[in-house]
């Protein structure tokens, strides 16, 4: 090849993309980045909700990395797509929702839809064997390679001595010698490598970057499945599962209760869409009712709303309730549910 | 050179950087985007996608919760 290669790189925003983007920049290979966007993404969404966090800077990391590194970014949404990466995985679930081998061969095919349309020679990503416990070993390496139809054109640079060589390497894009052995799962050798770039800010997200991984977030996930009867979702489902306390006082509904200002604020843009209500006699959340419900549901889901108002001590809390597809609010006059009245197992 | 607007209002980061990436592709070099965004983050995200990506953000203005960032269309 006398032009220059092309390559394009998977960019998450961590460190680790970060650093494999330089080393291929260092062998003279032309670089631009693509990431993807699931509605998964932890990327700035609870930083953006949260009021308390408004104050604290906010970026989107692979954009960030992207002009550190003087690269182009492509965003892909790819929010329909991956539902059928996430409702069937082939090779099954990591210890929460995280279908994290699927992921990344879904992630890979996509690449290299993109690398053909757009004419670039390789894919590249920033893994290392051993990093992750599920995507990143070296038996799920060639799986993910195999599955996305690109194992002779996705090249790990990190570790890439580690692992049989690929068409860059074979073709002289890219020079083998001058690529590295990464393993396992400590951070030294991606620090060592930071500094000889001179890279003295970069992001390390803990426990990654995405919401399938969290616990909690995968319980409220599984929860929204079991109570639909199948594993359909929207992009406002999943976003609704990141925002206020979930709480199922019976299988048919489930009250969304806003934590401050910012989740209030965010929640309101969907009243239209739930049955809504909130206190009028003291200061207190908003809260959405997820469900059919009946009038004794309401004065459930009221009393369990004034439990999180500044009247909860009190023996009266007026909740004015709007149902969906009915415009005239009404006002319910309730004693607030105890902090004893509302059994654990309610809290999703 | 036209003026083209973009309602990103309720949609988290990336998802306006998305749709004004996505826009920017059937505009003309010179063509001025006006994206609305409700999310902060779009404050710091646009601007940065635009630097790295050859646009450039002319102005950015702020209405009661609307955030209104215009774009000049730079090259493919």
């Amino acid at each position: 090849m006398n032009k220059q290669p092309k390559a394009v790189a998977l960019i998450s925003g961590g460190l680790d993309s970060m650093l494999a983007v330089k080393v291929l920049q260092a062998q003279g290979v032309h670089v631009e980045g693509i990431n993807f966007y699931t509605g998964f993404c932890v990327e700035g969404h609870t930083h953006a909700i949260r009021k308390s966090s408004q104050k604290k800077e906010k970026r989107n990391n692979a954009l960030w990395v992207a002009e550190q590194l003087g690269i182009k970014l492509h965003i892909i949404d790819v929010i329909e797509e991956y539902k059928e990466v996430l409702t069937n995985p082939k090779h099954g679930y990591g210890a929460n929702l995280n279908p994290c081998l699927d992921c990344k061969s879904f992630m890979v095919k996509k690449a290299r839809e993109w690398m053909d349309e757009n004419g670039f020679d390789f894919i590249f990503t920033g893994e290392v064997i051993g990093q992750r416990p599920m995507s990143q070993r070296k038996e799920t390496m060639p799986i993910v390679a195999k599955q996305c139809g690109s194992d002779e054109r996705l090249l790990r640079p990190l570790c890439a001595k580690l692992l049989p060589e690929t068409l860059p390497e074979r073709e002289g894009w890219v020079d083998r010698e001058k690529l590295l052995a990464f393993n396992g799962r400590s951070r030294k050798p991606q620090i060592a490598l930071a500094a000889q770039f001179g890279f003295d800010e970069y992001a390390q997200p803990a426990g990654g970057c995405c919401f399938l991984t969290d616990e909690a977030y995968s319980v409220k996930l599984g929860d929204l499945w079991r109570q639909r009867g199948s594993k359909n979702y929207d992009l406002d489902d999943i976003m609704l599962l990141k925002v206020g306390r979930h709480i199922r006082p019976r299988d048919h509904f489930k009250v969304i209760i806003g934590r401050e200002e910012g989740e209030n604020n965010f929640m309101n843009g969907y009243r239209k869409q739930f049955t809504h209500m909130h206190a009028t006699s003291h200061n207190g959340p908003l809260a959405l009712i997820d469900g059919n419900v009946s009038s004794e549901d309401l004065e459930l889901a009221a009393q369990i709303v004034a439990r999180f108002t500044q009247g909860r001590d009190t023996d009266s809390v007026q909740i004015e309730v709007n149902e969906k597809d009915n415009e005239t609010p009404f006002t319910l006059d309730v004693v607030p549910l105890r902090n004893d009245d509302i059994p654990k197992e309610w809290y999703l | 050179m036209a003026t083209h607007t973009l309602d990103a209002r309720r949609l988290l980061c990336p998802m306006p950087v998305i749709r004004a990436q996505n826009r920017i592709k059937t505009l003309a070099k010179g063509d001025i985007l006006e994206v609305t965004c409700t999310d902060p983050g779009a404050k710091n995200d646009l601007p940065t996608w635009c630097r790295i990506n050859g646009h450039e953000v002319i102005e950015i203005e702020t209405k009661d919760d609307d955030i209104i960032i215009k774009i000049a269309v730079g090259e493919a």
